[in-house]
């Protein structure tokens, strides 16, 4: 079963495709009437939050739904061939051959019990019909393809020996082998680390570029959009709301989402001083709840009494659609379909400099011990450790926010969670309010719990399910705040008015609310105490953009009105650089690099800090940057490299130096910016002008 | 991996020392006096007395324990005080005959139960899935009396009424039977057995394939377009039966020394019954020395799962 192409070029052609899922002997839309062509050669982005549709319609694109979700109507066409007349046997001949995926999480998309190389010769044998040897031969050439190294010996070894970037590109290799009609992305690179992220998009633009392949690229990532696809389709609570050519998209959005979702991303260089992010007011409905007419309209500032009846997908330009009524409006300038500008969060009251600091992390420095032999285990001293964290200090002073970027690996989380008692440190001081503080949690007082408080990243997981809003929120209230049980009940009260949450959910569980409201009242338990600091470990990342903003926004003004010291942890340099005052680029558990905001995007910077700003993909199509690719994977804290940590991946490698000294800390005259580097400053800068030019230019 | 191995067989030989240090400290604990009990309750205190000089009851206990160990080790188990026979001897054919029936009962449940549990999880929440559950867990709740008596009922007596071939209610095999005569009469038994451990293989099975039928892996092997059949023997399977090979591996140690209400319905001369006996005569030496098998047994099956889980899992075999 061959694929003729139907004349037009057309590879997927979906039209008014309705997809439900039964619950409770109701049928809930989550797609409703989506039509959508992708062109050979096309790489088309499908772009919407968690809830918006966007993976229900892939999978019934690859007529892969659930037992419960069914294709109310509409035609799928993948070229000539209606994919919803085929059976289950028919589907088989398909996929692998005709339409292949490339998901979000690698790790758990190959099976661990095989070969890496086994797995992709299967794919090659059965489609393509080779014998094993040529198969073999064919799946170590697909592996020196996707620049896997050493591809031979990868091609024996399990999922679990090599890194989520090396999976990626094995699931990569799998997808493309047996020559695609359409390839399908699934967030293919959401959960990699930024710089991996720049390597794996590169190898799929190079990979894709000559051949006629048809790309269904899905992801929540406008930066990722702007990069890769020649058009977006951007839906929301299960509609499609916008359809246009990237650079149309991003230069005009037609539709008040797609304008809120733009504007929700914080810039590199916006900071909480000079900008408040654009928020968009409100929630993603769940599933079967979306307001009847425009399902916009109840978060949309533009919405007028038109908008209760539900509008069509106009044709607002050449091959550009619009489900809104005022597009033509909002087109030619009539109206703004900008969320409301807030003002700048205000400067909080920070204390005259010359005060002594909240928190003073000294030499700072974690390692795990790994007991491998029966004699490490028999004298309980390893022969090896990981070594999480090496001899990191830095300062926070009262008010202040410092954030702490680094990737995967970087040992950042190790630092929040030996401040806050959960990991015991090998060496160096934490001094909480000038006083040391003990490593054990047993061994802290009461009023240290109340002073030092924490905010973790997934607020489902860390709240408990079948406590209560209110008794969350009490807990801390009594216990550390020591206040009466009538005085609890009204703070709580005020705490959730302060986190913008109604009193009614007081008595709510957890899993009753969304995402971002967990997050507040995760926010709420850690004010409850009246902490002197709040330490937020990737508080937004799990959350969608347009709930990050509203957050993050959260954070700034609370921070403004109490005046409480935050330490902000996140791989996100925009949304550390928004909201700290001081930042620390963390790699292989040392800092390379501690910056004001102003200056993060400011030459001079560290190598390292460079390549991580330069693998950010920008949510403007027409500013491709050239990301810097960093060598080899990132080495194993078991074994750290000597001198200078960085010098193994480093694109600006001096030479012995770097292996063999640790580098000095040079601070930069004009801004106070520090660097651990051997390079000199000034050369640092003038290599580094060009790029930082392009990129840190404030958009908008 | 042989670290792995090596620290397994580590933790292995603790056990056992630790346990027999329990076996001994609890048998020094049961009530009576040896000596009395072997001379019988006329005995003057003389005879006693000579009795725990020669039995070396008069040491301290620590001694008492190394002397035993060191005994057991070096296979004198000394000699049994109600038969006066050697004990080694008699163990390792009880031994032998449990090893039999054990292995005839995982031959017949292995297949059948993997079976069940294979097509219960692959037809999850299906009408086959409740008919399987529900029929296991029916056969798993009745005493293995009540079975065994109901299996003798229709393969002896109801075959042999009918004037067919029958199988033999009893199943008390002489010591030295060849494994080829005694597996007529090994049938029932292991049958008995069989019911037992259906239900728990079986449902360990389907819980394992109900979960990696789950796992995004199996999206891919489906999306590469291998047949249904591939998907499930080469993906699922391979990775769902790991905790089922690791019961299977244990429920051996069960197999081996807890048939003790089956080996009593059948009469069968098996570990169980030897230790009933050593405990209804208090018969230390034999007690202690079933009881030090029954351990090394059951930690043995640990052993080999553990071994077989770590072979067949690469996660283990080649470290995380």
């Amino acid at each position: 079963m061959t694929v003729i192409d139907s004349g037009d070029g057309t590879i997927l052609d979906i039209k008014n495709l309705t997809v439900a899922y039964q619950q409770a002997g109701e049928w809930l839309e989550a797609v409703r009437e989506v039509s959508l062509r992708i062109q050979g050669g096309e790489t088309y982005g499908l772009v919407g939050e968690s809830g918006s549709g966007k993976t229900s319609l892939v999978l019934a694109v690859m007529r892969y739904l659930e037992e419960t979700g069914s294709i109310r109507s509409g035609e799928i066409h993948l070229g000539d061939l209606d994919l919803l007349a085929l059976d289950d046997n028919q589907l088989r001949q398909v996929w692998g051959k005709q339409i292949t995926l490339v998901p979000q999480n690698p790790q758990s998309a190959l099976n661990p019990s095989l070969q890496v190389g086994d797995q992709l010769i299967e794919t090659l044998r059965h489609n393509l019909n080779l014998s094993q040897e040529e198969a073999e031969r064919q799946a170590v050439e697909w592996l020196k393809t996707v620049r896997l190294p050493d591809p031979g010996r990868v091609a024996a070894q399990y999922p679990h020996q090599i890194s989520g970037g090396m999976q990626q590109r094995v699931m990569i290799a799998m997808a493309l082998c047996t020559d695609p009609q359409l390839l399908i992305l699934d967030e293919p690179t959401t959960d990699l680390d930024v710089t991996t992220q720049a390597v794996i998009l590169d190898l799929i633009r190079d990979l894709t570029q000559e051949q006629n392949t048809g790309i269904l690229y899905v992801t929540h990532n406008l930066g990722v959009v702007a990069q890769v696809c020649d058009r977006v389709a951007v839906m929301y609570a299960s509609e499609l709301v916008e359809d246009a050519a990237t650079q149309e998209l991003f230069s005009k959005p037609l539709h008040p989402y797609t304008q809120g979702l733009i504007d929700s991303i914080p810039r590199m260089g916006d900071t909480k001083d000079n900008i408040q992010l654009r928020a968009i007011t409100g929630q993603i409905p769940p599933i079967g709840e979306a307001p009847s007419g425009c399902v916009f309209r109840t978060r949309c500032p533009v919405a007028v009494d038109i908008c209760l009846t539900r509008p069509p997908l106009y044709p607002a330009g050449e091959s550009r659609y619009s489900r809104c009524h005022r597009w033509s409006d909002i087109d030619q300038g009539e109206i703004s379909a900008h969320q409301p500008t807030p003002a700048a969060i205000p400067e909080p009251i920070k204390p005259d400099s010359g005060q002594h600091p909240d928190l003073k992390v000294k030499e700072l420095t974690v390692h795990f011990p790994l007991l491998r032999s029966i004699s490490d285990w028999a004298s309980n001293r390893p022969s090896s450790e990981v070594r999480a964290v090496n001899g990191i200090s830095f300062e926070l002073s009262p008010g202040h926010t410092l954030g702490l970027v680094g990737e995967s690996g970087s040992g950042k989380t190790t630092i929040a969670r030996t401040i806050m008692g959960l990991e015991e440190k090998l060496s160096g001081s934490i001094e909480l309010l000038e006083i040391p503080l003990p490593d054990k949690l047993s061994r802290r007082d009461l009023d240290t719990l109340r002073l030092l408080q924490m905010v973790f990243q997934n607020p489902e997981e860390a709240l408990n399910p079948h406590h209560t809003i209110a008794e969350t929120l009490r807990r801390p209230l009594i216990r550390l705040s020591g206040l009466s049980d009538s005085e609890a009940e009204s703070r709580m009260v005020e705490l959730l008015q302060a986190v913008r949450l109604p009193a009614s959910y007081a008595g709510r569980l957890p899993g009753q609310l969304s995402g971002g409201e967990i997050q507040r009242v995760a926010i709420a338990r850690a004010l409850a105490s009246n902490p002197e600091l709040i330490i937020l470990d990737e508080p937004v990342s799990s959350l969608d953009v347009s709930v990050q903003a509203t957050i993050l926004n959260l954070v700034g003004e609370l921070q403004a009105d109490l005046g409480t010291s935050l330490m902000f942890i996140s791989h996100d340099l925009a949304i550390v650089g928004y909201l700290a005052d001081q930042i620390g680029v963390i790699y292989l558990g040392s800092l390379m690099e501690i910056t004001g905001p102003d200056d993060l995007f400011q030459s001079p910077h560290h190598p390292y800090t460079e390549a991580l700003l330069s693998a950010i993909p920008l949510a403007d199509p027409s500013r491709k940057g050239e990301p810097i690719h960093l060598g080899g994977e990132i080495p194993n804290p078991v074994d750290l490299p000597s001198g200078c940590p960085f010098h193994t991946r480093c694109p600006r490698y001096l030479g012995e130096i770097c292996a063999t000294q640790a580098p000095p800390w040079q601070v930069a005259e004009e801004t106070g910016k520090q660097i651990f580097c051997h390079i000199p400053l000034a050369e640092l800068s003038a290599s580094q002008e060009n790029m930082i030019a392009e990129r840190s230019k404030l958009s908008n | 991996m042989s670290r792995y191995i090596l620290r397994r067989i580590f933790f292995l030989l603790l056990t056992v020392l630790l346990t027999s240090l329990l076996v001994f400290i609890v048998t020094q604990w049961l009530p009576g006096d040896v000596c009395r009990i072997i001379l019988g309750r006329e005995a003057g205190q003389g005879a006693i007395e000579t009795c725990r000089q020669d039995l070396g009851l008069n040491q301290s206990l620590p001694v008492q324990y190394l002397t035993w160990l060191g005994d057991f080790l070096t296979g004198d188990w000394g000699v049994s005080f109600s038969t006066g026979l050697p004990i080694y001897p008699v163990v390792m054919d009880r031994l032998r005959n449990s090893l039999m029936l054990a292995l005839v009962a995982l031959v017949i449940s292995i297949p059948l139960a993997v079976t069940l549990g294979v097509v219960a999880g692959l037809n999850e929440h299906k009408p086959i899935d409740s008919t399987i559950n529900v029929g296991s867990l029916a056969v798993v709740g009745l005493p293995e009396f009540v079975t065994g008596l109901v299996l003798i009922q229709i393969f002896s007596f109801g075959l042999r009424d009918l004037g067919l071939p029958s199988l033999p209610a009893n199943s008390s095999i002489p010591p030295g039977t060849s494994f080829m005569e005694a597996l007529p009469m090994l049938i029932l038994p292991a049958l008995t057995a069989m019911l037992v451990l259906l239900a728990y293989i079986a449902r360990l099975t389907r819980a394992g394939v109900v979960e990696e039928l789950k796992q995004p892996y199996v999206r891919t092997a489906d999306l590469k377009g291998l047949p249904r059949r591939t998907v499930t023997i080469k993906h699922v399977l391979r990775n769902a039966l790991l905790p089922t090979i690791t019961v299977i591996a244990i429920s051996l140690g069960w197999l081996i020394s807890g048939l003790v209400v089956i080996e009593n319905v059948f009469n069968y001369p098996g570990l169980g019954r030897l230790m009933i006996f050593a405990i209804d005569r208090r018969d230390l030496p034999l007690l202690q020395a079933v009881t030090m098998v029954t351990v090394l047994g059951f930690a043995l099956a640990n052993l080999g799962a553990d071994v077989l889980y770590g072979i067949l899992n690469p996660r283990i075999r080649l470290g995380e």
